[in-house]
């Protein structure tokens, strides 16, 4: 049960790394990038993270979680710059 | 073929990567890039080293991992003063460069 | 399954590499190298060397990384890019590159058959030491004459950085200055992430004695957790005239020589440590070196001392 949950879970985040690797890769301009980037900091690291914590003990987990928070954090912060200074600058 | 060969191989690929890059780069940044890259080469011909010591219950020889520990942070060293050096010529020339005859130099 | 992960490794590692090598904007080359790093460091875990993983990752892709970011934005507009080299010289160039490649492929199939190995001796004799790291043994017991000079190094480019300084610029205060005005959203992140990354660098520090990390990494999460508080601008970076800022920095070699000059009194031997004491002394020294890291790596990437009008 906890194997088919880490499966399901972590095949889903990785379609989503892939999604959003394919996204950035292909969306034109600065903002629409960031768009796709931003579901993969979140959701896809979240499902990988989510996935993998049946099979951990219990510190390890708290530890993966703690990971996840702080890449949120960092990234929703890092997004919010990117996208403000390519709005001043305007595309490129 | 082993693992362990295999990082071998990358190792001495980036190495001639960045030998390349170190010729026909002209600016001095990216040379610097390209130097960087070639010590990360040589650092990870060192891993594999180490990797192949692998004994006594440890996944690698320690003593080689330290010395690319050490390589790292004189390597960065070295990176800091040469940005800096050049950051000082772009604010003198307006523009960094190691064109000899930019300066008038036979 | 993993020989085919290492395989996609390896060739990410060759490509993202060469990539960076041939990329004709000079910031994209900068952070593809970023990237490159953080993949090395994948490949340092796989040869399970991940104290090395953790120093590349710090070091080799965030703090140089940075450095060349910075150098990068500085030099944007320079157009010696661009020389013409003729096909001819390139290819010349491509060849002996290949030539120097295949060269040291080649060299795999020469190593001695029977590995050579330290891994042993140094596990006999590191129980002595109370640590349990086998990297921090080597660097602290068997190899500390290198690290003292490791520290000295760094010293000495710290010194040639602020060598580069203009005359009338001495003493002030280092260049980094990437926002004209104290950017909101960023001293967010400044404000919020340094106390996590304190508490972070003071754990890989002390683990360090037993598991990966040590005093490199936990230096330079606490150089990241200063710099980004500079860059916010949250707090202005200090003069480097400041006799505090300078006793930070000589705190680590100090304690390091200190307890170097120490060894001569009981075992009779430069470095040599006291018995029953090479772990106390070793942390000690470990808790003054993340000083003097944090504070010369974070000097090093702030650059030498500016004036405030010249930009």
């Amino acid at each position: 049960m906890a194997d088919l949950f880490t499966i399901l879970a972590v095949t889903a985040g990785a379609v989503l790394f892939l999604a959003g690797t394919v996204g950035l890769l292909r969306f034109p301009g600065t903002l629409a990038r960031l768009h796709a980037l931003t579901k993969v900091d979140n959701l896809g690291l979240g499902l990988v993270v989510l996935g993998l914590m049946p099979q951990m003990g219990l510190l390890a987990a708290a530890k993966m979680l703690a990971v996840w928070l702080l890449v949120q954090f960092s990234g929703a912060i890092v997004t919010q710059i990117l996208a403000r200074s390519a709005r001043g600058e305007g595309e490129r | 073929m082993s693992p362990v060969l295999l990082f071998w191989l990358a190792g001495s690929g980036l190495i001639g990567l960045s030998v390349y890059g170190l010729i026909v780069n002209p600016h001095p940044l990216c040379k610097l890039l390209a130097l960087n890259l070639l010590g990360s080469g040589v650092f990870l011909l060192f891993g594999v080293i180490a990797r192949r010591g692998a004994s006594a219950g440890l996944g690698g020889d320690p003593v080689p991992q330290a010395l690319v520990i050490t390589g790292i942070v004189v390597a960065f060293s070295a990176t800091a003063i040469a940005v800096a050096l050049l950051l000082r010529l772009h604010s003198e020339a307006g523009e960094a460069s190691i064109d000899e005859e930019e300066d008038g130099q036979p | 399954m993993e020989t085919a992960f290492d395989i996609v490794l390896a060739l990410l590692l060759l490509g993202v590499g060469g990539w960076s090598v041939i990329a004709r904007n000079m910031m994209t080359a900068v952070i593809v190298f970023i990237a490159y790093g953080l993949l090395l460091s994948l490949a340092w875990v796989r040869l399970h060397a991940i104290d090395v993983s953790l120093t590349e990752a710090a070091i080799g892709s965030g703090a140089t990384g940075l450095l060349m970011v910075i150098a990068a934005h500085k030099v944007a507009g320079d157009t010696k890019r661009v020389v013409q080299l003729s096909r001819g010289f390139h290819a010349l160039a491509a060849v002996f590159a290949a030539l120097v490649a295949i060269g040291i492929a080649a060299l795999a199939f020469v190593l001695p058959g029977e590995p050579v190995s330290l891994a042993a001796p140094v596990l006999a004799r590191l129980p002595e030491s109370g640590l349990g790291n086998p990297v921090a043994g080597v660097l602290f017991v068997f190899r500390s004459f290198d690290t003292l000079l490791e520290k000295v190094v760094l010293l000495l480019a710290l010194t040639g950085v602020w060598a580069l300084a203009r005359d009338e610029d001495w003493g002030g205060v280092p260049g980094l200055r990437l926002f004209p005005e104290r950017h909101s959203v960023l001293g967010l992140l400044a404000r919020t992430l340094p106390p996590i990354g304190f508490v972070f660098a003071i754990y890989m520090t002390w683990a360090g004695a037993d598991v990966p990390g040590g005093a490199f990494q936990g230096g330079t999460v606490l150089a990241a957790m200063w710099i980004l508080v500079m860059v916010a601008g949250v707090r202005k970076a200090p003069r480097v005239s400041s006799p505090l800022l300078r006793l930070a920095i000589v705190t680590g070699p100090v304690v390091f020589l200190l307890i170097g000059f120490l060894g001569f009194l009981t075992p009779g031997a430069f470095l040599a440590y006291p018995e029953g004491f090479a772990k106390p002394l070793i942390v000690a020294m470990e808790i003054a070196l993340t000083l003097s890291i944090a504070v010369i790596l974070g000097l090093l990437i702030a650059g030498p001392p500016k004036g405030e009008d010249a930009p």
